[in-house]
Order: structure tokens, then sequence, then C-alpha cells
């Protein structure tokens, strides 16, 4: 009996050393949360022999990771974030690889009146004229500094109930919009792989201001030298290459097209 | 190693502020079958836990030839309310020999031996927990003797047993007196005393009333109480 | 509202078809729960009866310390060792962070506790029972522990199931210190909470009833090998 635990323990750990060659990316939730790593991750293995492991959390703490050396690159979508990252010396450089944009999502009924907004900040104007209820992200991701962005914009100083910021990530945070019947500013790709709408609905979207460019940065190996920084640059080539530019423009859902690839190449 | 003799001297014993016994002046040599009679609550109990060791005392000496622990070695105990442990009649009688470093198989034969004498080779797979009160206290004296003591204690063993269980133990008892086996007894049982004793210790009160041999002790008490207590009167 | 059947019939399917991701979920769950546990029994078991059976100064201060420790939150705990393993923590040079290894170590520093508590608890009472027969027979205390340990075993059985319910279950910690990375770390209770963010909750069910499947099954299990059922011996 003690021999068949000792030999069970020994396995489990021999197990545990992973033998192909591995990436470790932090990614947003947004991104997660659109399915397109699904499609990605597959063809990289194959054409790479790159098992990609996905840290998915919120842009603030994919750029706490990168600082802290616990991943190998991050893909955000926050310049101003980003730049902070860079000048910090964090990451060699930023590559842009894709953008989507951001929505408006609210209760069908829409009181607050936003699928008649002029513009993205107006939007905001509108919910917080109607002081409707308002979920956000609250939690420093890229989506989350872009609403903060936009209230600015509209003038709007965030006070009162109406306001719930849910901590959380991009799914969590519909759900939480969608059990209040409330207003939430989301990515279009997680609103369209999302599986509980309730009763919300796609109200606002087009302006550009809403348009959400991510970029990719490998961590700054001078920083953390043991980063796998030629993967990290493999990897790179990779994404801003013409078989990632077919797969990202033709990703769809619901026959919806969400990324547009608009890496260039120097 | 000889253990013999165990000296006490004005030794005491107490549990909190109350004293239980003492002091008591006594020597036991190495040959010989000695009982200790008293009513309840004399110290009887508390006595035997003092020579074992299983109780410390609280002022004077117990000394054996050889330190306490040592001496321990050739000693063996045998409770008033057997203490079973939760393994089978043949592991049990082993376990003080698997204590000494026997091997496991070696343990066992010598158990299954020591059961044969003791009339418990039916029982060698029982479960000792479930076993009936004389059949633990058969166990608690194999287990006791298997070692080879040189000297046993038991305080109270036939206690609650039918007379059947009673005339086996005593067999066993007078069996291992024979063969060597210094006894020291507690008893209430004072045709028990008559029979198997050489020796009464009288207590009463936690001092020794009476240290005379087991004739002189049924014929002329020298106590009050002693007489008292032969009598059959209630003794306070 | 979703379809509940629906998603069970899901998760039906993906049970009976050998569904490729979802056993990978449950042989990491599985992994990293029973190593946890044999690691934590093997520190906790002898722990609590050392504790029953040895005299030492501080004793009373290390019980209450233990019971204390039961209390401890599971999710403080994954923070606690995250900072401890992150590359930018003290022990950050072995890379563990995000690893089955890491989640390993927060389970363990989780059910320590609670199995050398209940350890301790059955060890005392036995040992009030066993103490004047051992004495008696000069074990020494190492013996002591061994025969404790040996007789009680049923009781510390209990421990370690109860060890097992609770890291089984546990999702903050491993969250934390494991990343949930697909393939990698992710677990039964990691994955229930990511599709349940994601609104997927026919498939968190699905996942869920697994979970509850296997915490049954196992115990099933170790009460057979452990023969518990039979008589109340042992």
């Amino acid at each position: 009996m003690k021999r068949l635990f000792g030999t069970l323990l020994a396995a489990m750990l021999i197990a545990s050393t992973s033998s192909a060659e591995t990436l470790r990316m932090a990614v947003t939730t947004s991104f997660y949360n659109s399915g397109l790593s699904e499609i990605l991750l597959p063809e990289i293995k194959a054409d790479l022999g790159l098992d990609i492991q996905l840290i998915v959390v919120g842009t603030g703490q994919a750029l706490r990771l990168g600082e802290a050396g616990d991943v190998d690159a991050i893909l955000v979508h926050s310049r101003a974030a980003e730049d902070k990252f860079l000048d910090a010396g964090y990451g060699t450089h930023r590559r842009e690889i894709m953008y989507n944009d951001f929505v408006f999502i609210g209760p069908s009924d829409d009181p607050a009146g936003v699928s008649e907004a002029s513009s993205a900040a107006d939007a905001f104007l509108a919910i917080a004229n109607a002081t409707a209820t308002f979920v956000s992200r609250g939690d420093d991701s890229g989506t989350h500094k872009k609403e903060q962005s936009l209230w600015l914009e509209a003038g709007v100083n965030v006070e009162g109930d109406w306001y719930r910021a849910a901590g959380a990530g991009m799914g969590a945070t519909l759900n939480v919009a969608s059990g209040m019947n409330a207003y939430v500013f989301s990515d279009r790709a997680s609103w369209l792989n999302f599986g509980n709408k309730g009763a919300l609905e796609l109200l606002y979207s087009g302006d550009p201001a809403l348009f959400n460019q991510y970029a990719y940065i490998p961590v700054n190996p001078a920083r953390w030298p043991h980063v796998r920084e030629g993967l990290a640059l493999t990897l790179e080539e990779w994404l801003v290459s013409e078989k990632a530019a077919e797969l990202i423009n033709g990703y769809t859902i619901n026959g919806a097209h969400l990324f547009t690839f608009n890496a260039t190449h120097p | 190693m000889v253990i013999f003799p165990l000296k006490m001297y004005e030794a005491t014993a107490h549990f909190r502020k109350k004293r239980l016994v003492g002091p008591v002046d006594i020597t036991i040599e190495a040959e010989g079958f000695t009982i200790v009679m008293g009513p309840n609550g004399a110290g009887k109990t508390t006595l035997l836990r003092l020579m074992h060791g299983l109780q410390r005392s609280s002022g004077g000496t117990v000394e054996w030839a050889v330190p306490q622990a040592k001496a321990r070695e050739k000693q063996a105990y045998v409770f008033q309310s057997p203490i079973m442990m939760r393994r089978k009649v043949i592991d049990s009688i082993a376990y003080p020999l698997r204590l000494r470093g026997l091997s496991v198989s070696t343990a066992r034969k010598n158990a299954r031996e020591c059961a044969d004498r003791f009339g418990l080779e039916n029982l060698l797979d029982s479960w000792a927990p479930i076993l009936s009160g004389g059949e633990k206290q058969k166990l608690s004296l194999a287990r006791a003797l298997v070692i080879r003591p040189d000297i046993l204690f038991l305080d109270e063993p036939c206690a609650n047993l039918d007379g059947r269980a009673i005339r086996e133990i005593e067999k066993i008892l007078l069996d291992a007196q024979a063969a060597g086996t210094r006894i020291v007894m507690s008893t209430h049982d004072m045709g028990q005393a008559r029979r198997l004793a050489q020796d009464i210790i009288f207590m009463y009160d936690g001092k020794i009333h009476e240290h005379t041999s087991v004739d002189a002790f049924f014929t002329a008490p020298t106590t009050k109480e002693a007489q008292a207590f032969i009598n059959g009167e209630i003794v306070e | 509202m979703i379809s509940m059947q629906q998603g069970f019939w899901d998760a039906w399917k993906l049970i009976i078809t050998f569904d490729r991701d979802l056993y990978e979920i449950v042989f990491l769950s599985l992994k990293v729960t029973v190593s946890a546990v044999i690691i934590a029994s093997v520190v906790g078991l002898p722990m609590g009866a050392f504790l029953a059976v040895f005299r030492f100064k501080f004793r009373r201060y290390v019980i209450a310390a233990l019971n204390a420790l039961m209390g401890l939150p599971p999710v403080v705990v994954g923070l606690f060792v995250y900072m401890l393993l992150s590359r930018a923590g003290p022990l950050g040079g072995f890379g563990l962070l995000f690893s089955p290894i890491a989640m390993i170590i927060a389970q363990v520093i989780i059910i320590v506790p609670l199995i050398a508590s209940i350890s301790h608890q059955a060890i005392r009472d036995l040992w009030s029972e066993y103490h004047d027969l051992l004495i008696s027979m000069n074990a020494t205390r190492i013996q002591r522990v061994k025969a404790l340990l040996w007789d009680g075993k049923r009781a510390l059985l209990t421990a370690v199931l109860a060890g097992f319910g609770r890291a089984i279950g546990e999702v903050g910690a491993i969250m934390i210190v494991g990343g949930n990375i697909e393939h990698a770390t992710r677990v039964l209770t990691t994955a229930i909470a990511l599709e349940t963010g994601k609104g997927n909750f026919a498939f968190a069910m699905g996942l869920g009833l697994v979970l509850i499947t296997l915490a049954m099954l196992i115990n099933i299990l170790i009460h057979i090998v452990g023969k518990t059922e039979r008589a109340s011996t042992w």
C-alpha cells in the first residue's frame, strides 16, 4: 500500500514537467472571451510547435505580471498604460496587431435613450443624466480605462448608487449587468460570445472613439533574463503574418466580424 | 539484570492536595506472592501504581535495584478494567514483543504459543475489544506474561468475573509464580487471598496496617480495622 | 432562462463520450488534490499525534494556533503563496507560479491545519485510553506515537477525507496561484468559475455534477479500501 502511494506520487510529479516548448502570455479577458484564441492557439502549435499558456486577466494585472517577470509577453489594449510600461523599461517594444470595437449594451427598453446618442461621450452623458444603473468593469483593464476616458470626455463625475463597479472580467461583468438589467460598456466580441443576455441588447456602436487597439509587447529580457525572448519574437512574427491576418479577419461570431488586422511591416 | 529488591521508604502519593497513600515502608524481594487487601479507598491501587511507576511519589523514595525505566522492562501490570488495544488477539499478545524489537513473524509465533497455554488459541483472530470480560482478562494476563516478567502486578483482576474464569486465572497465576514470577496483587476476595497469598499487606486509609504471612494475618490480625475487615464488617 | 435540461444533457454527453478537454480537467483536479492530500497527511497526521503525546513548553499555544489556522481563508493563502512564488518574490527563482506545483503548495498549506487538528483530537482520545498501558509496557515515545497512529487509523482516515473534501472544492487560492490556464492549471473548480463568469451556466453545471460525483466516488473508494463498513473493527 505504501509502495502504491509512493509510485503514484512520483508519477504525478514527473508528469507535471512538460516537454513541449511553452510560452507564457498574459492576455485580457476581453480578448479571451472573444474566442479568437481558440482559433489561433492550435495554429500556432501546428506551425511553430509552441504551446501558449494564456493567463487571462485584466490589462492592469497583465501589465503587473509583465513587470514581475511572471510572463514572457503580454497582449493588451490600453495605449497609455502600454507606453508607461515601455518607458519604465519592462517591455522591449510594442507591435500593433489588430483592433476591435466597444459597444454600449443596455436594457431593451432603453430608459436613458442611449440608442439615440450621437457619440460615445454623448451616450455616457445620457446614462448619467438618467441615473440609469450602469455596471463597470472596475478592474483597471483596457475596457475599464476606455470607459473612464469617455466619462471624462463627457464631463461626468461618476458618483452615486447607479454606478456599480463589478471588479471583474468582461464575462462576469456582463453577468452582473444581465442580472440587474443595467447598462454596461463592453467589447463587441465578449458581448457576442456571452451566453446569458437576458433582456439586454446592443444599443449603440460605431463611434471611432470606440475603436480598441490590441498591441503585443514582449517582456524585456534585460530586466528579467529568464524570459523566453526568442520564442516571444517568433510568436510576434507569426502574429503579424499573412496567415494570422487571414485568421483574424476571417473570425466571426454568428456571421458578425469582430477583429480587424492592422499590423504593419516596417 | 536483577531488579530486586524494591525499597519504598516513607513513600507518599498525593492527588492535588489530597493524600492517597503514605508514608509507607516496604521491601519487595524476588520470591513470593503478596496480596494487598483493604476496604475501598484504602489506597491499594495507588500503592501498586507507585511500585510500578505509573504514579509518581510526592515524597519519600521508591527504588528498585536499577533505574525505574530499566526496571520496568522486567515488570508487567494487569489493570482492573482491562485495557484492550484495537487489534486482534494475536497482535495484542505480540505487541510487547514487537516493542522489544522482535519481527512480526517471530512475535506472532511466540504469541501463538503463549495463547495456547492460556486457552486463547481459538480466539487468536478475534477482535480484542469485543471479547468477554473473562477473555479480556486472560488476554491481559497473556500479554503481561509473554515477556516473562520478573514481577507481575495485578489490580483486582477478578473483580467482575464468574467462578470459572476466576478459577482459570488463579491457576495461571500459581503456575507463573511456581515458574519464578514475583506476584503482587490486590483483591477484595478473602477466599482468593487465602488460596493464593504467601503474605498479606493490609491497607487502611492510605497506610499499611499489617504486613505478615497469610496465616498470621487471618488468625491473629493486630489492628482493629484488619479484624473488622476479616469479620466482614463495613470498614470506613 | 437557460434550459437546465439542455445543460445536463450537454454535460452528460461530454462525460460519456470521454471528451478530451473534460477529462484533462478531471485528471488535473485529481492530480493536484490527491498530491496535496498525500503530502498534507504525511505532515499533519504525525503532527497531530505528536501534539497529543508529547508534553512540551508551548504545547497549549501550538494547539490553539493550529485550531485558529483551520479558519485561515483559503484565498488569503493563495495571495500569500502568489507573493512568495512570483518572479518578483523571494522564491521566484524556482519559476513555480502558475504551475500545478504552486496549486499543490497552496492546498497543502490550507489543509495541513485541518488534518493535524482532527488527528490531534482523535489521537488525544485514544491516548487517554492507552496511556497507562503503553507506559506500563515501557513503550518509547516514538513507539507510543506509532501505536496510536496505527490503532487510530479509522479516525485518521476521517481526517484525510476531511482534507480531501476541503481541497477538491477549493477555488480561490488555486485560481490565484494557478492562473486557471487552459490545459495547464485549469481544474474543475476554476473551470466552473470561468464558465459561470462567461454565462455558460449549462456547461458550468455539468462540470459541477462531475465534481460532486468525483468527490463521492473518491469517498466510496477510500471506504472500500479501508473496509470501514465491515463491522466495527479497526
